[in-house]
């Protein structure tokens, strides 16, 4: 005796958050199975492996039908196939679209592309998450960049209200979009200590002061690409190491306003020419397509790096971050106030962020 | 020229792509009633093409309306070769026809293919403009409600019950036709679709006339049922129960009945029955006199409706596919006789003392008698001429009279609670009938509906309700089956038996001592395969026998739960190719007024071995401790063992209660066969054989109900009476396949018991997250598909040769109760929501697609988005939520309108199975499954598309009446048939009632003006 056929369809969709979870984890229904087997979902209600793996078996059809839904979520709230709870609705939007941060990190600033995706059974491998699941957050970048890349306006409010997303979780896809549009490396050695959140992170610093979104989203362009003339204006901060006085200048002050304040001081004072050259000629080199790629293995190259090896620590940095930017206006010479600070604001939020170990 | 019906096509979304290229689709519509075919414009290249087509206007017959469904079919053009249908939506206008329900079908309607599913949706506005016809020779009955519901509708008043109407329609089956070899899957399904349409439209036609003759004005407890008869035919057959119902109209809202009566409904002349006071002011609500029946109904003020009167003599002009022919005769000649000395003229009398109904309003029921039920084994032959079923006619009328002459001989002069069934393998057919026979308060009748005479002595007892119908209605001296007699527990003085089965509902008044719980007997027999007589002999041998070993069953189960009554009781036999099945399904429950059962004792028939013995009294004392853990389970503590001892007024009575048959069942060649058990007592178990030790086994092993689960197969769960509105409605199909071919019937009854304890364990784990909560009017459905069809079918098969494999369907409402705050919590939770989200949300995520469709549809959506039940969806554009429940109400709400009958037959055909299976690889699982998935799942979305287009938010009564499914892997294919229907309703929380009459009356006046045009 076999079963044929098992089916189970309520008015109301059914459906188990946990098995959801383990449809999205790429889980086989055996798998599924044992797994909730070992969860001792059978002693609470006296069921065999016989019910729960019909159970999981409708549970996992029901998913697969919803699943086109899913793709352009707003379909799910007017389609008539399944009557899902509002709450329910929400819920399977998110759980969809959320991805696994080590996944996300290896996929990072690259470009969502046909080549890209035929390595993800390499970083399935590596990773540990499956291949199935792993397509699917790849398609979900994917799908997310290409319905945002044609959209006007700003980026975190097209993806939240195409794809009925919570904040949080658009403010992350905005940033992979960011990334994947500006093509950032994130994946050298040197960066790997970083997590996807503190490149979120710096992805909204960016996007909120870089782009031409940022300073009037009621322009017509969209804020997925750094504002060329801003980039442009950067190349005249060269002036703060170029010129010699200027140079000194800003040294001797920054120097006074921390003398004493911090054990690091003699490293600071001894280290400061290298560091602002460090910093002004990231600034300088950022209208080069290759240079912005590069911004994140700069900034730990030439700032992070030499400080993490004097041994700062996070107040340290902030400290002294503060000092320099603000040092600057005091310099006379130095016209270019707007620009530095519209500069030095992301790359001091950036760097407090970016380090740590 | 009785009616104009126009339909408009306002847009359509989420069109399938159908050019390639373009990725688009250049859809127009094109709208068919009758021979009358429009057309739309062509919307070109776009998935969500806005028509706003004109008013497309059909003038015709009210008869064609009755019969034809408005047929819209949605094509891509194509310039160069044949336009390709996209899908089509019937749609039902019969809601319209009645001046009660619906005033115009507007909303999103799912466009369906029978190959490919949903496909996409079409918003669609229809309205019927009805004449007044005042033709007394007319084949139409426009205006007669319909309901599936088998009690008084909620918002009605019943005035009259006039008694069981009945009709039946035979077609030859398009699939077996001889076109059909030539044309494709697709149009042969469509033509089948077609076809039961039309054949259900003109059964309701003339139900309709049936009940306008006997002088009602709506048929309640409406039962429609298919007998896919296969090269014999097809045949759509009815039963229902005429009845005059008055419309309640709240005190707070005295504007909600409708008032445009007059111009829709063929008024000629005031009729004989006196509550019906047609008014001729339509605009005013009228508060009429009070009836002069003395009913126990709401004190609200009744507003009477102006009732048509039969036309005295038949439809002469001879219509298609006429049946019943003898039939009709005879409800249309006035019978002599049997009527009591009553005043007015006698009306035509129905001809049997039958009703559907199986719940009734207070103090309409007097005695109940028992189940009487029928079988009967019948070869099917071709229907030879259409026009003339005269054959199943006379089938069905000789079950009846065997029921009518049951219920008789139980003393009662009525049935309630009947229904019909068939159960068909290639030429065999068994064809069913059950009820319960009883007496009833004939002031509710149509006088002559019962043959009262002779018993009138019983109606002057003043029985108490809570007992009265618990009494025997049977002489004392005189019973027709040996029955253990005592006084009444409640009030003493009428004689009650010790046990009672019925049909119906528990009804409201009664008493009920702890909870009840779903009884279920199953049982599995092989047959010989054979042909033609010597199968229809053989399965009618069988039969006796399945039915007397499922009592047996029903009754151990009973006395093990300590129960003494049983309601809803529903057996169901199925016959295969050579096996039958049987699957009893009832509620027990401790009734106060019947005695405590006895319990159970196990008796050896060779006490001779003292292992033997031992053996014995292992298995008493589990018993012992069942009965004991059930008693606490349901609560049951009857104070009756010391009120026993005190004053039993039958101080010789047995503890252990002897066998008697309350039902009075017999199958058509057997039914002298005493099926009493003789002078045995039942109840003492022997177990002398290998039989009455599985019977045991399968007594003990039937699994406990998990805790916090309650179940039942009728309205309402005996014992719990706080529900609240958290629902749940599920159908799930089983198919199993039986590999192993020489099994005993041992071995089948334990597979077949295994499959559906197996069953009942999934349904209560996939709702653990809901308890406590009850599974409700949970209905068991099994079936045994033709063997042949699979050998034929599926040859891969053949290899292990299988016996033949069931189909078990179960169609089910889940309520909770408030021991479970956080459902209620929930829901309150989202009604707030409503009010919040459609003033926050909408505004600012409007998307394109959302904000035309809200443009184009031209209907106030404040009234349908304001009975809401759950706040909108984030996109702005939310679904109308449409609760769906076999029940006949939704606790904790309240009906304020019935918009007429859904009845929706569909079929969805795959050719690409292999494709499914693949598509499913991954999860090691048949496509098969997936396929059915997803197409209940889209015949409960084009239900409640329905349903919201009516402008409803419930259905109510649903029930899932067919369910075929046939395979066959081999030419990659696979088919089923579904046929749902139920009553479209408004509900309104109990909670948010004065919201409501400013709305409805809104509606009204909208409907007011278009009926103004006419």
């Amino acid at each position: 005796m076999s079963v044929e056929l098992d089916v189970f369809v309520g008015n109301t969709t059914i459906m188990d958050e946990e098995v959801y979870q383990f449809w999205l984890d790429g889980y086989t229904v055996n798998d599924a199975v044992k797994v909730r087997m070992e969860g001792g979902v059978l002693e609470e209600c006296e069921a065999s492996a016989e019910v729960l793996r019909s159970d999981t078996m409708d549970q996992y059809r029901t998913f697969q039908m919803c699943e086109r839904l899913l793709h352009s979520p707003a379909k799910l709230a007017n389609q008539l196939l399944f009557q899902i709870p509002p709450h329910r609705q929400t819920m399977l939007i998110e759980r969809y679209y959320t991805f696994d941060g080590v996944f996300v990190r290896e996929v990072l600033g690259k470009k969502l592309s046909k080549g890209t995706k035929k390595d993800l059974d390499d970083v399935s491998a590596k990773t540990g998450v499956t291949l199935k699941s792993c397509r699917r957050q790849f398609d979900n970048f994917k799908r997310v960049f290409k319905v945002v890349e044609e959209l006007k306006g700003p980026l975190v409010e097209n993806i939240r209200q195409h794809f009925l997303l919570s904040d949080k979780l658009a403010r992350d896809y905005a940033a992979i979009v960011f990334f994947a549009n500006n093509r950032f490396e994130t994946g050298k050695k040197k960066l790997h200590y970083l997590t996807f959140q503190d490149f979120a992170f710096c992805a909204g610093q960016l996007i909120s002061n870089w782009t031409v979104g940022a300073l009037d989203n009621m322009l017509e362009d969209m804020d997925v690409d750094l504002e060329k003339e801003f980039l442009q204006d950067l190349k005249e901060l060269k002036i703060l190491i170029t010129d010699k006085d200027l140079l000194d200048q800003h040294k001797s002050l920054v120097c006074t306003a921390l003398r004493g304040k911090t054990k690091a001081f003699n490293e600071m004072e001894a280290n400061f020419k290298n560091l602002s050259r460090g910093l002004v000629n990231i600034a300088a080199k950022l209208t080069n397509t290759k240079d912005v790629r590069d911004f994140f293995i700069d900034l730990v190259e030439k700032f992070i790096e030499p400080c993490r090896s004097d041994k700062w620590t996070a107040g340290d940095m902030r400290l002294y971050l503060t000092h320099y930017t603000n040092s600057a206006h005091i310099l006379d010479t130095f016209k270019h106030q707007v620009v530095w600070d519209r500069y030095m604001g992301v790359i001091k939020s950036c760097i407090l962020k970016m380090y740590h170990d | 020229m009785p009616g104009k019906l126009k339909a408009k096509i306002v847009a359509g979304r989420h069109l399938p792509v159908m050019d390639r290229a373009s990725d688009l689709t250049d859809a127009f519509v094109e709208v068919k009633f009758g021979n009358t075919t429009f057309k739309t414009d062509v919307f070109p290249k776009s998935l969500n093409p806005q028509w706003n087509s004109e008013w497309f206007k059909f003038e015709v017959d009210d008869e064609d309306l009755q019969d034809e469904p408005l047929q819209i079919t949605v094509l891509d053009h194509d310039t160069y070769s044949a336009n390709d249908a996209i899908g089509k939506v019937y749609i039902d206008i019969d809601p319209l026809l009645s001046c009660e329900a619906a005033t115009v079908i507007s909303g999103w309607l799912p466009i369906y293919d029978t190959i490919h599913g949903i496909r996409g949706e079409i918003n669609v506005l229809v309205k019927v403009d009805l004449f007044n016809d005042l033709n007394r020779f007319r084949q139409s009955s426009c205006g007669v409600k319909f309901f599936c519901t088998t009690s008084i509708p909620r918002c009605y008043r019943v005035a009259l019950v006039h008694g069981f109407v009945e009709e039946l329609v035979v077609n030859e089956d398009p699939e077996y036709q001889w076109i059909d070899r030539i044309r494709t899957p697709r149009a042969s399904n469509e033509a089948r679709q077609r076809l039961i349409s039309l054949m259900s439209g003109e059964l309701q036609r003339k139900i309709g006339l049936k009940v306008l003759e006997m002088g009602g004005n709506a048929v309640v407890g409406y039962l429609q049922c298919f007998d896919l008869e296969g090269e014999s035919g097809l045949v759509v057959r009815a039963i229902g129960t005429a009845c005059t119902l008055d419309k309640l109209s709240p005190g707070t809202a005295p504007n909600t009945t409708t008032h445009t009566n007059t111009h829709t409904l063929p008024n000629t002349a005031p009729t004989s029955n006196a509550c019906n006071s047609p008014s001729k002011d339509s605009k005013e609500p009228v508060f009429s006199e009070d009836p002069p029946h003395s009913l126990s109904g709401p004190p609200t003020p009744l507003r009477t409706l102006p009732s048509s009167s039969p036309p005295p003599f038949s439809p002469s002009k001879p219509c298609s596919r006429q049946s019943s022919s003898s039939d009709t005769d005879l409800s249309l000649t006035p019978r002599i006789g049997k009527t009591s000395p009553a005043s007015s003229p006698s009306p035509p009398l129905s001809e049997f003392p039958i009703f559907t109904l199986t719940c009734f309003p207070p103090g309409f029921l007097v005695h109940v008698g028992g189940v009487v039920s029928t079988r009967s084994v019948k070869l099917l032959d071709r229907i030879h001429n259409p026009d003339e079923p005269e054959t199943r006619d006379a089938w069905w009328e000789e079950i009846r009279q065997e029921i009518k002459s049951h219920a008789k001989a139980l003393g009662c002069h009525a049935v309630v609670g009947y229904s019909e069934s068939t159960s068909i393998c290639e030429e065999v057919c068994i064809l069913s009938a059950s009820g319960t026979a009883a007496m009833l308060n004939p002031r509710f009748m149509r006088e002559g509906c019962l043959d009262t005479g002779g018993s009138d002595h019983r109606f002057e007892d003043a029985s108490p309700p809570s007992c009265g119908f618990v009494h025997i209605p049977y002489d004392e001296f005189n019973m027709p089956f040996p029955a253990q007699l005592t006084y009444c527990y409640h009030c003493r003085r009428q004689k009650v038996p010790d046990v009672l089965f019925t049909t119906i509902d528990l009804p409201a008044e009664a008493e009920v001592t702890g909870k009840g719980c779903l009884i279920q007997a199953r049982l599995c027999r092989t047959k010989k395969k054979a042909q033609g007589e010597v199968n229809a002999t053989s399965i009618s041998n069988l039969l006796p026998f399945m039915e007397y070993e499922l009592h047996t069953q029903l009754m151990n189960k009973l006395k093990l739960r300590s129960m003494n009554a049983l309601f809803g009781l529903r057996i169901q036999i199925s016959v295969g190719e050579n096996m039958l099945l049987g699957l009893a399904s009832a509620t027990g429950v401790y009734l106060s007024a019947l005695p405590a059962p006895g319990g159970i004792q196990i008796a050896g028939k060779t006490p001779s071995d003292l292992s033997y013995d031992q053996h014995i009294s292992t298995m008493q004392k589990r018993i012992d401790d069942t009965i004991a853990k059930n008693k606490e389970l349901y609560n049951i503590h009857p104070p009756e063992c010391i009120e026993e001892v005190v004053g039993s007024p039958i101080p010789d009575r047995q503890r252990s209660s002897r066998l008697f048959r309350s039902t009075s069942e017999s199958s058509d060649e057997l039914s002298e066969l005493d099926l009493s058990h003789g002078k045995k007592d039942a109840f003492v178990l022997e177990i002398d054989d290998t039989d009455a030790v599985e019977d045991i086994q399968s007594l003990l092993t039937d699994a406990p109900i998990p805790a916090g689960f309650y179940s039942c197969n009728t309205e309402v769960m005996p014992g719990i009476h706080n529900w609240t509105s958290g629902l749940q409605m599920f159908t799930s199909v089983r198919v199993y396949r039986l590999s192993n071919a020489n099994l005993t019937n041992q071995g089948l009854n334990k597979i077949f018991t295994d499959l559906c304890e197996n069953l009942l364990k999934s349904l209560y784990f996939k709702l653990r997250s809901m308890i406590p909560c009850c599974l409700c009017h949970l209905n068991f459905t099994v079936a045994v598909p033709e063997e042949e069809l699979i050998q034929v079918r599926g040859h891969t098969y053949l290899s292990t040769p299988l016996l033949s494999f069931g189909i078990f369907r179960w169609v089910e409402g889940f309520v909770c109760f408030p021991g479970s705050g956080e459902n209620e919590e929930q829901l309150q939770f989202s009604m707030e929501m409503c009010g919040e989200s459609t003033i926050s949300n909408n505004q600012p995520t409007a998307k394109p697609s959302v904000s035309s469709s809200e443009r184009c549809s031209p209907l106030p959506e404040g009234r349908s988005r304001s009975l809401r039940s759950t706040r909108s969806l984030p996109c702005g554009a939310p679904v109308t939520v449409v609760k769906m429940t076999p029940l006949s109400f939704l606790p904790g709400t309240r009906i304020v309108k019935y918009l007429g009958i859904i009845n929706m037959f569909f079929i969805r055909e795959t050719t690409s199975l292999r494709e499914m299976n693949r598509k499913c690889l991954h999860f090691s699982e048949g496509g098969v499954s997936g396929f059915l998935h997803s197409f209940i799942a889209e015949v409960f979305a084009m239900v409640r598309a329905h349903v919201a287009a009516l402008g409803g938010n419930a259905l109510v009564s649903y029930s899932m009446k067919e369910c075929v499914f046939m395979e066959n892997p081999n030419k990659n294919q696979a088919q089923c048939l579904i046929n749902v229907s139920g009553d479209a309703v408004i509900f309104i929380r109990e909670s948010d009632q004065e919201a409501i009459p400013p709305l409805l009356t809104s509606r009204q006046t909208s409907s007011t003006g278009a009926d103004g045009t006419t």
